[in-house]
């Protein structure tokens, strides 16, 4: 299977270690992907609160570059970036008008034919989970993990097409192929507040520590997300959570494709696990016998 | 040649304010056949109708046109009048001056053009009418209900009453529907047993009644006054003229499984009543969880019965029967929340239940004995949120109509937890309080005064911490999110057509709404009647409503089945499809469109064009089924079918006359 790919902002930066996994994960599955060549941030929050237009086209201009290059499917890991590809095509697939503006504003054809996907159905819903569980070699056996999807990738249904807004299952059925243990928790698509932490944080805390309170009281070992800037409030912010809360979290967080490279046999070294601010050491050491770290 | 009279009604100012009713009666003074035209105030009035059999003396008229209403209204009124004035009453033609034209419209001038276009169309008409007459048929003077909830057995009695036989037809066990299920009714709170059990009593007892429980209707054919139906009684495994209803097995039979009359809340045996005062008092055996009927192990309540009824080779048994007419009382069911709530955890938590588990609850003769406990530890809630219109009012997930009774049993429920718990917190989330009814509005006031927390706003969300609810939702009168933590969520789940409904409306043939209710002939004015002759509607299989709106609809449905049955013929509507052999193909395209099964592709004998025999395939149309529709005569390709009084003829010279 051929992919465009738009790793986005994040995935050059705070989500480094994430691009890492995504290729690991890519290449044992026998999935190619090509990152979109020249392209630009998707505007993120900054765009669609100044303005419409430019909301629309600057991802529209990465999905007319990969339309042009000819590629039928976009691979997209971020969920900011999945949501803005996504409502881009619907607006200009529901309005002949606005395709014929955002062309011109693009310099550029924009059909809005292509087949935008997170990483996650990418992995979980286009590769099959037969084909996965072959190259599971290290099964990650006992591991009892919260897949947490929060809200991006899931709403609005109509244009993320999430398997299921309130209780969505693609990431916890992957989990379960490499050996893992997903929980059943209430957390799953709640919002873990995105950057309004740094504006508000009174607010944008209370959402953090909620989704850690309710993860931590079904058990779980360990977070699972599908996108960097959720990993970075859950992982980062644990510490100024416990400091605000008085509580004494300390969840390891793991990109979802990090956990499916250590069933693949990869070992913490061959991607960011050191990146992390939560540590996993004593888990893998726990889980895997330390082959992971 | 035809003369006709046409008379010009004002309906008071309904059409004289937009039409010069006057002008069009001179008018129509110049239409082929037409020899005289008035115009009146109220045409339908007494003097209205008299002025018309005066004209008809008069003038020798021999059609008439009245110009004046929907015929839906006032056709049959002047067919009457016809016929006391000694004209064929098929001689009418009405012209809808009010509906299709005066109240459609403002201006006057252009208004009255169309009116005179319309009389011109309906002269032209009459001018084609032929007399038609009507023929009989016989009525079996026996009554069908199907379903015995508080609708079924209220119908039945007053059939019954009237001295007519009625057959009673419940699928389950036992008859009562849901009201015996509940503790107490609104508004008045008085305990829904000790009104409803009494009924079934006397359902039983009634001498004109006969009573098939367990039993499922399976075929039904003919027509009004004489339905030829089907009925299939499941096998009870149990010989209930033997059985003397002790209840020694129901104590000795050692497998238990959730009792479907407490909603999985209580458990049953598998030699079982529904509950203790069910009707038929005798009990079945449930055929999938009992041992001796599965693995052919155990076999203990046979051995227990003092009378030797248990009989573990009993089959099902068929009957057929003939009716003159039917009642549909099937009822409701709730809505299967679990399937579409994920954000209500999809049925994961046990101590979020539905209205009717709370009923079950709350009630002294359910499971947990009149206490209020939570399902997961038998504990007793200190805090409980109710949620209204949990699937109703909701299309984008479920239903878009109202549930009627959820209001009003909400209001109830909150009152009777601060009753049982007075301590208890008691939240009520929802969207309005529809509290239409007598004293309706006054206890749901009364339940404010009892303590109980109103407020307006749906909830996105229930999760467990620890053993209690999180209950997150908005109030969207103070624009806020809230948080209740609860010991108990009830939801108020939306009433749904009972399951198989749809099924069996094509067993009797007619067709339910787009939700699968059953569709009503008349929004207003024939409440009780499906479109289909003789088929008449009772409780909440029409509509969601509550148990006095449908105690009412029975009542309704029974006076018109005993006025049917009151008949020993009944004259048949003349208007019906006639196909003509002659240039019928036997394509078989007029049978798949006839709503009402009216049409049969029969074997006729005759000769081709050499004189040898053959066999043809024809349509033939069923008079007592067919309903004059005329669905069939636009798909006939060869025009071999017509329906009388609506001819095609008839139709393109009032097409023609406009063109003229
Ligand atoms: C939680 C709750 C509380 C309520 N509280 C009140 C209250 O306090 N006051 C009030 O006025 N109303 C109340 N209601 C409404 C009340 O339940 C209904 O108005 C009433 O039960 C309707 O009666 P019914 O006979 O039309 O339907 P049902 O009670 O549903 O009876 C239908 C019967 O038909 C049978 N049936 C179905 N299909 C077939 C078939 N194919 N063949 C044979 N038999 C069939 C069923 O088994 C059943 O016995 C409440 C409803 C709920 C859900």
């Amino acid at each position: 299977m051929k992919y465009a790919y738009y790793p986005g902002c994040s995935l050059d930066a705070t989500g480094i270690e994430y691009d890492i996994a995504n290729k690991l994960v890519a290449r044992t599955l026998g999935i190619e992907l090509v990152e979109i060549p020249d392209w630009n941030c998707c505007g993120a929050t900054s765009a669609h609160t100044t303005n419409h237009l430019l909301a629309l086209a600057l991802p529209a201009r990465n999905l007319a570059i990969a339309e042009a290059h000819g590629f039928e499917q976009v691979a997209v890991p971020c969920a900011a970036c999945f949501a803005r590809c996504k409502k881009t095509a619907a607006a200009v697939q529901a309005s002949p008008d606005l395709q014929v503006q955002i062309s011109e504003v693009i310099g550029m054809t924009y059909a809005a034919k292509s087949e935008i996907l997170s990483y996650l159905d990418v992995i979980g819903k286009k590769t099959g989970l037969d084909h996965i569980k072959k190259h599971v070699v290290q099964p990650l056996t006992g591991l009892k993990i919260a897949a947490y999807y929060g809200c991006l990738l899931v709403r609005p249904v109509d244009i993320t097409q999430s398997d299921d807004p309130e209780n969505p299952m693609v990431m916890d059925r992957l989990l379960q192929v490499i050996g893992a243990e997903p929980i059943a928790w209430d957390y799953k698509t709640e919002c873990c507040g995105a950057s309004q932490v740094v504006p508000v944080p009174q607010l944008g805390k209370k959402l953090i520590h909620d989704i850690l309170k309710n993860a931590a009281s079904y058990g779980a070992d360990a977070i699972a997300t599908a996108c960097p800037l959720c990993m970075l409030n859950l992982d980062m912010r644990q510490k100024q959570i416990n400091a605000m809360f008085g509580t004494q979290f300390h969840i390891p967080v793991f990109h979802f494709t990090e956990l499916m490279a250590l069933s693949f046999g990869y070992s913490a070294q061959d991607f960011g696990l050191a990146k992390h601010f939560e540590s996993a050491e004593s888990l893998l050491e726990r889980m895997i016998g330390g082959k992971g770290a | 040649m035809r003369r006709i009279g046409v008379f010009i009604c004002h309906c008071g100012s309904n059409i004289a304010a937009t039409v010069d009713c006057a002008k069009v009666a001179e008018a129509a003074r110049g239409f082929p056949g037409v020899v005289y035209s008035a115009d009146y105030k109220y045409m339908c009035s007494e003097p209205g109708q008299e002025f018309i059999k005066a004209a008809i003396a008069q003038e020798d008229l021999n059609a008439i046109v009245v110009a004046s209403c929907t015929p839906r209204m006032h056709e049959l009124t002047f067919r009457k009048t016809l016929a006391n004035g000694g004209l064929n009453p098929y001689l009418f033609e009405m012209a809808n001056l009010r509906e299709q034209c005066s109240w459609v419209h403002t201006d006057k001038e252009k208004a009255t053009v169309k009116a005179i276009d319309l009389v011109k169309m309906a002269a032209a008409k009459a001018n084609k009418n032929e007399e038609l007459t009507s023929s009989t048929m016989p009525v079996h003077k026996k009554a069908l209900v199907i379903g015995a909830g508080i609708a079924g057995m209220q119908a039945a009695l007053d059939i019954a009453d009237a001295g007519h036989q009625v057959v009673l037809v419940e699928r389950e066990p036992t008859i009562g529907g849901k009201m015996p299920m509940l503790d107490k009714t609104f508004p008045t709170m008085d305990c829904s047993a000790c009104i409803s059990t009494p009924k079934m009593v006397e359902v039983a007892q009634h001498p004109n009644i006969e009573l098939l429980a367990y039993a499922e209707v399976t075929e039904v054919k003919g027509f009004i006054g004489s339905f030829t139906v089907q009925i299939r009684q499941k096998a009870k495994y149990v010989d209930h003229d033997k059985c003397t209803g002790c209840g020694l097995c129901e104590t000795k039979c050692p497998s238990k499984v959730p009792n479907e009359y407490d909603l999985g809340l209580g458990q049953r045996a598998c030699i079982y009543k529904p509950f203790a005062q069910a009707v038929p008092n005798k009990p079945v055996i449930d055929p999938l969880h009992c041992r001796k009927l599965v693995d052919n192990k155990c076999g203990l309540c046979a051995k227990v019965c003092p009378t030797g009824a248990v009989n573990y080779q009993d089959a099902e048994r068929l009957f057929t029967d003939t009716f003159g007419a039917i009642v549909m009382a099937t009822g409701y069911d709730l809505y299967p929340w679990e399937e579409i709530y994920g954000e209500y955890g999809y049925g994961r938590f046990p101590d979020v239940i539905t209205g009717l588990q709370f009923e079950r609850m709350v009630n002294a003769s359910g499971p947990t004995g009149g206490k209020l406990k939570r399902p997961s530890d038998g504990q007793e809630p200190k805090s409980v949120v109710f949620i209204k219109c949990v699937g109703s009012r909701e299309p984008a997930k479920a239903k878009g109509y109202c549930s009627r009774a959820c209001c009003m049993y909400t209001a109830k429920h909150a009152h009777q937890v601060l009753d049982k718990i007075p301590d208890a917190a008691v939240y009520v989330f929802y969207m309005d309080v529809r509290a239409a009814g007598k004293a309706y509005d006054e206890f749901y006031e009364a339940t404010l005064k009892d303590g109980a927390v109103y407020l307006r706003g749906r909830v996105s969300k229930i999760y467990q911490e620890g053993s209690k609810l999180i209950v997150k939702g908005e109030d969207s009168l103070l624009g806020r999110p809230v948080q209740v933590t609860a010991d108990l969520v009830v939801l108020a789940t939306a009433m749904i057509p009972s399951q198989g409904s749809r099924e069996l409306a094509q067993t009797v043939g007619f067709l339910p709404d787009l939700d699968g209710w059953y569709q009503e002939a008349h929004p207003k004015l024939r409440p009780v009647e499906t479109p289909t002759a003789g088929v008449f509607l009772a409780g909440a299989c029409q509509g969601p409503k509550d148990i006095p709106d449908t105690v009412a609809q029975a009542g309704a449905a029974a006076a018109k089945v005993c006025g049917l049955l009151s008949k020993s013929q009944l004259e048949t509507n003349p208007m019906t499809a006639r196909s003509n052999p002659a240039i019928c193909s036997g394509c078989g395209l007029c049978v798949a469109v006839c709503p009402y099964k009216a049409i049969q592709l029969i074997s006729l004998a005759d000769r081709d064009r050499y004189g040898k025999r053959i066999n043809r395939t024809v349509a033939d149309v069923n008079h007592g089924l067919c309903q004059g529709c005329g669905a069939c005569t636009v798909t006939c390709r060869s025009g071999a079918i017509d329906l009388q009084g609506f001819k095609n003829n008839q139709i393109l010279e009032e097409v023609d006359a406009l063109w003229r």
